[in-house]
């Protein structure tokens, strides 16, 4: 009897205490109390990386300069700027590598259709090597006087 | 087969290409490890953009009364300064102190206390020595986030006009000043 009300004790106090440990994940006055620029903001905030943390964006990263980059995106965002004006922003003082996913250049344009570029050089190499291989070889050259007429001179008994 | 010496030579120029591609290659490498080790080159820098830019809009309250500054301050500049960002918790800057300190009498620095209390800030410099002509406090990080760093120590060079010529975002050492810093200064001495 003790012991079932010590057990429901504990599953009251850990019901209760289950949602502060779930908000003490992520501080929640940080969010923007519009849900739609929140969800904007957080959208951001995915596709820039933590400079700490350098394999985790900053919505997912508690490192102290993660926090203030969040709260700079949400005040950008409060003040009604478009996403391209935020990560512009960001760029200006972090360099392309603050974007978890690079932008088109001619150097990751290089990069991304190089398997397509290594198969194309690859195909073109078999092709004209088959070619070559299976190509029927040259006539030989008709004989000239000179020859026909010592092949002539073989020949004849 | 018909004429030997032509194919001859066309074989020749196939076998030195990969050759020569390797070469290239080997070129590029050695430019690149050379110039990770004389500090020309670094590829974890990551705010290389802000790099012959002038210095962003920004104000450093005093951390010490009449010694807050702005960039107006250091575009108005005649001599290169050094901008140091620092904070009493962060140990590498603690291990930095004393190169600081052995570079003060001939290159003026000016330092940034990063999310530091201003009193804690002042206890740091008294423990480690002041290399400091000028002395700011970033107390929540904005005007660090506007220079784009990502931690302290990081340092910069700014050249006459308030363009920055340099930056390093490790603790600086006798090496990176000898190797990269003086040669800098001296480039800027004469231009």
């Amino acid at each position: 009897m003790m012991l079932r009300r010590l057990s429901a004790l504990f599953l009251g106090c850990a019901l209760l205490l289950a949602p502060v440990l779930v908000l003490a994940v992520d501080d929640p006055s940080e969010m923007l109390p519009n849900p739609q620029e929140e969800a904007r903001a957080e959208a951001i905030g995915s596709q820039l990386r933590c400079l700490v943390c350098q394999n985790e964006s900053i919505e997912d990263s508690s490192a102290g300069l993660a926090r203030d980059l969040r709260r700079v995106v949400r005040e950008h965002v409060a003040k009604g700027e478009s996403n391209r004006q935020i990560m512009d922003w960001m760029v200006n003082r972090y360099g392309n590598f603050i974007r978890l996913s690079p932008p088109l250049s001619i150097g990751t344009l290089l990069l991304w259709s190089m398997p397509a570029l290594a198969l194309l050089l690859g195909l073109t190499t078999a092709f004209f090597a088959y070619r070559r291989r299976n190509a029927a070889p040259a006539a030989p050259p008709p004989l000239t006087a000179e020859e026909k007429a010592r092949l002539a001179d073989l020949t004849k008994d | 087969m018909s004429n030997p010496p032509e194919n001859m030579t066309r074989r020749r120029l196939l076998m030195a290409a990969p050759l020569a591609g390797a070469a290239i290659v080997g070129v590029g490498f050695w430019k690149m490890l050379s110039g990770m080790q004389h500090g020309s080159f670094n590829p974890h820098d990551i705010n290389a953009p802000v790099l012959n830019r002038p210095v962003p809009d920004f104000s450093v309250p005093d951390q010490a009364p009449g010694q807050g500054f702005s960039a107006q301050d250091l575009r108005a500049l005649t001599q290169p300064v050094l901008v140091n960002f620092f904070a009493s918790w962060c140990i590498p800057c603690l291990a930095e102190m004393p190169t600081l300190m052995g570079l003060k009498d001939d290159l003026t620095m000016w330092g940034i206390a990063y999310k530091d209390r201003p009193e804690n800030a002042a206890g740091f410099l008294k423990h480690s020595g002041n290399p400091f002509t000028r002395l700011g406090s970033d107390r929540d990080g904005r005007v660090g986030i506007d220079w784009g760093i990502s931690g302290v120590p990081e340092t910069f060079l700014i050249g006459p006009g308030g363009i920055i010529r340099w930056h390093s975002a490790a603790p600086l050492d006798v090496d990176t000043i000898r190797g990269t810093l003086v040669p800098l200064l001296e480039s800027l001495k004469k231009s």
